[in-house]
C-alpha cells in the first residue's frame, strides 16, 4: 500500500476563546506522508509570520527533497536515514529563514515558533520537534506522549525538582528552552519510531494539552477513532469549553494499512508498474 | 511581581522578604537571608529555592523541623498563601502572580535560552476509558427475533469530577430489549453509545448542555423519531434516542 492510501489525515486549528488571532500554523501532505504543526510567538502578528514561514518552508522543502531521494536511504553525511536527515535539515532551514526575517525587519524582531513535524515512510515515522508542541500516540488502549517538551517545566520534571502532578500547579508553564528562529542555528530533536496498523497519531499545540487533561484527550481519541474529523472537532471543543486560553491546533493521523517500502527487485518492479 | 515571604509572630508582622535570590536561607545565624534569632530555630534551618515564578521550600535538617500548612514538611512546592511555621514564627508565602489559567497575557509562550540536553521520550500514562456498548443483533430477518437486542451497559464508569460543572448531570435510560430500565449516568465529558462498526454516536457534555453526534455507521441516530444527520444535536429533557434498534430516554437528574 502506498503511504497516501495507508494514512487518513485531518487537521483543525482554532484561535480559542481569548486570543484575537491565531498564531498556529498547520499543514499536511498525504501524498508524501508529511505533517507539520507550528505555534508561533512574538509581538503583533510576528507569531503568525514565524509559524507560517516554518510550515511553508518545511512543507515545500521536504516535498522537494523527497522527489530526489528515498527516505529510507542512508544519508552519507550524518549516517542517519534520509527521512530523519530531511526533517532535521529543513527544520534548520526554516530556522534560518525566520531568523533572517527577524533580523532584517524590526517589527519581526524576536519572533520564533515551536514546531512538530512527522514524516511517515516505510511503516515508520520520523518525528522532529522543537519546543512544546507535541506528538501523542494511541496504540490499542495505550495513549502516550511521544515527544518530550523542550520546556523549563519538563527539565524540572526530568531532574526531579518537581513531580508530574505538581507541575500542573507551576507558574512557569510556557517557557520553552528551544525555539525555531530565535538564534542562527537550532538543534531539533529527531526520532524514528515503528508504526503499527491501527495507530492514531496526534500532533497538537500547547493550547490543547494545557486545557485538556491527557486522560481526556486519550479517551476522546479512543472513543471517536471511527470518525477522525469528529475527534478533531471534539478535542478543540473541549479545549474551548475549558477556557480556550490559547490557540489550539490538532492534526490526527490514522494508520489504516501497512506502507512498507517494497524490497527486492520483483517488489520494486511491481510497484514501479503500479505507478 | 516578585513573590515574598512575610515573617510574623503572634499575628504581628515583623518583616517582608522579597524572593529575589535563587536561594533564600532561613536560620538563627545572622548570615541567613532571613535571620530569626530564637533558640528554637536551627542555625541553618531551611531554604527557599526560587526558579522564575515558582518557589520551593526545603528544611535543611533542622533540629525542631518545619511545618507547612499545619503539617511537618521536608520539601514543599510553595503555593500562594502557604504558611511555613518555624518555632513560634510564621512565614507566609505570597505570590499573586496570575496563574496560567487566569491571565491570557501571561501565558504567552516565551523562550528561555538555556543549555539544552537530548533526552529520550519516556513511556507515558496508560489510560482506558469506559465505552458503553449497545450491541444489537442484525442478522435476524424476522421481526420477532428470539435473540433480542443485547444492551450491555458497561460497569459504571468512574464518575470523574465534572469540569463542565454548570451542566446538570443527565441520565440515559434504556426503554426496550432485555436491558429495559437500565440507566447510565452521563458523568463524563464524552460517552459513546452503540456498537463499533455498526452504529456509534457520542454524547458530549458541554457547559451549555448535552449534544449527540453521529460517529460512524450507515444510519444516523434518531431523536424523537427524526434523524439528527451529521451535525451535533442538542438534547432536551426527556428526548427519546434511537440507535441500532435500541430506544433510550435522555433526562436530567433531579
Amino acid at each position: 500500500m502506498k503511504v497516501n492510501e495507508a494514512l487518513e489525515i485531518v487537521s483543525q486549528t482554532n484561535p480559542g476563546m481569548v486570543r484575537s488571532h491565531n498564531e498556529d500554523s498547520v499543514t499536511f501532505d498525504v501524498t508524501h506522508g508529511l505533517v507539520v504543526l507550528a505555534d508561533g510567538m512574538g509581538g503583533y502578528n510576528a507569531g503568525e509570520v514565524a509559524s507560517g514561514i516554518a510550515v511553508s518552508v518545511l512543507a515545500s522543502e521536504v516535498r522537494h527533497r523527497l522527489e530526489q531521494i528515498d527516505p529510507e536511504q542512508k544519508d552519507e553525511e550524518s549516517g542517519d536515514e534520509m527521512g530523519v536527515a530531511v526533517l532535521r535539515d529543513n527544520v534548520k532551514k526554516a530556522n534560518l529563514s525566520i531568523f533572517n526575517a527577524a533580523q532584517s525587519q524590526p517589527q519581526y524582531a524576536g519572533m520564533g515558533t515551536t514546531i512538530v513535524t512527522g514524516l511517515f515512510y516505510d511503516n515508520r515515522i520520523a518525528v522532529a520537534h522543537v519546543g512544546d508542541s507535541r506528538m501523542y500516540r494511541l496504540r490499542g488502549e495505550v495513549f502516550e506522549t511521544i515527544t518530550r517538551d523542550h520546556s523549563l517545566l519538563q527539565e524540572q520534571i526530568d531532574s526531579g525538582i518537581i513531580s508530574k502532578e505538581l507541575a500542573k500547579l507551576s507558574k512557569n508553564k510556557n517557557l520553552v528552552t528551544r525555539a525555531v528562529g530565535i538564534e542562527a542555528d537550532v538543534v531539533p530533536e529527531v526520532h524514528l519510531y515503528d508504526v503499527e496498523v491501527g495507530d492514531i497519531y496526534l500532533f497538537c499545540s500547547d493550547g490543547l494539552n494545557d486545557m485538556v487533561e491527557d486522560e481526556d484527550i486519550g479517551a476522546t481519541l479512543q472513543m471517536l477513532q471511527g470518525n477522525l474529523s469528529l475527534a478533531a472537532t471534539q478535542l478543540i471543543e473541549q479545549a474551548n469549553d475549558n477556557g480556550g486560553r490559547d490557540n489550539v491546533s490538532v492534526i490526527l493521523v490514522k494508520v489504516k494499512g501497512s506502507y512498507a517500502t517494497p524490497r527486492g527487485w520483483w517488489a520494486k518492479l511491481k510497484s514501479w508498474f503500479k505507478n | 511581581m516578585t513573590a515574598k515571604l512575610i515573617l510574623s509572630m503572634d499575628g504581628v508582622v515583623i518583616k517582608e522578604y522579597p524572593l529575589t535570590k535563587e536561594r533564600t536561607t532561613i536560620g538563627r545565624k545572622p548570615h541567613n537571608d532571613i535571620a530569626i534569632d530564637n533558640l528554637a530555630v536551627s542555625s541553618e534551618h531551611a531554604a527557599v529555592i526560587t526558579i522564575l515564578n515558582d518557589s520551593f521550600f526545603e528544611d535543611l535538617g533542622s533540629t525542631n523541623g518545619s511545618v507547612v500548612n499545619g503539617a511537618p514538611t521536608q520539601k514543599h512546592f510553595l503555593q500562594n498563601s502557604d504558611v511555613i511555621e518555624i518555632g513560634k514564627y510564621k512565614l507566609k508565602y505570597l505570590n499573586d502572580q496570575p496563574t496560567q489559567t487566569s491571565s491570557a497575557d501571561f501565558e504567552k509562550t516565551m523562550v528561555l535560552r538555556a543549555p539544552v540536553k537530548q533526552t529520550k521520550p519516556e513511556d507515558g500514562l496508560n489510560q482506558t476509558q469506559g465505552n458503553v456498548g449497545v450491541a444489537a443483533k442484525h442478522e435476524s430477518t424476522t421481526q420477532f427475533n428470539t435473540t433480542a437486542p443485547k444492551v450491555d451497559v458497561a460497569p459504571a464508569p468512574v464518575a470523574a469530577p465534572a469540569p463542565a460543572g454548570q451542566t446538570p448531570v443527565a441520565i440515559i435510560q434504556i426503554l426496550n430489549g432485555p436491558n429495559l430500565g437500565r440507566e447510565l449516568e452521563l458523568s463524563k465529558n464524552l460517552t459513546t453509545l452503540g456498537k463499533p462498526g455498526v452504529q456509534v454516536a457520542v454524547l458530549a457534555r458541554r457547559p451549555h448542555g448535552y449534544f449527540i453526534t453521529h460517529v460512524e455507521g450507515a444510519s444516523f441516530p434518531l431523536v424523537n423519531g427524526a434523524s439528527v444527520g451529521e451535525q451535533p444535536h442538542q438534547l432536551k429533557d426527556h428526548d427519546i434516542i434511537e440507535l441500532a434498534g435500541v430506544k433510550m430516554e435522555f433526562y436530567f437528574k433531579t
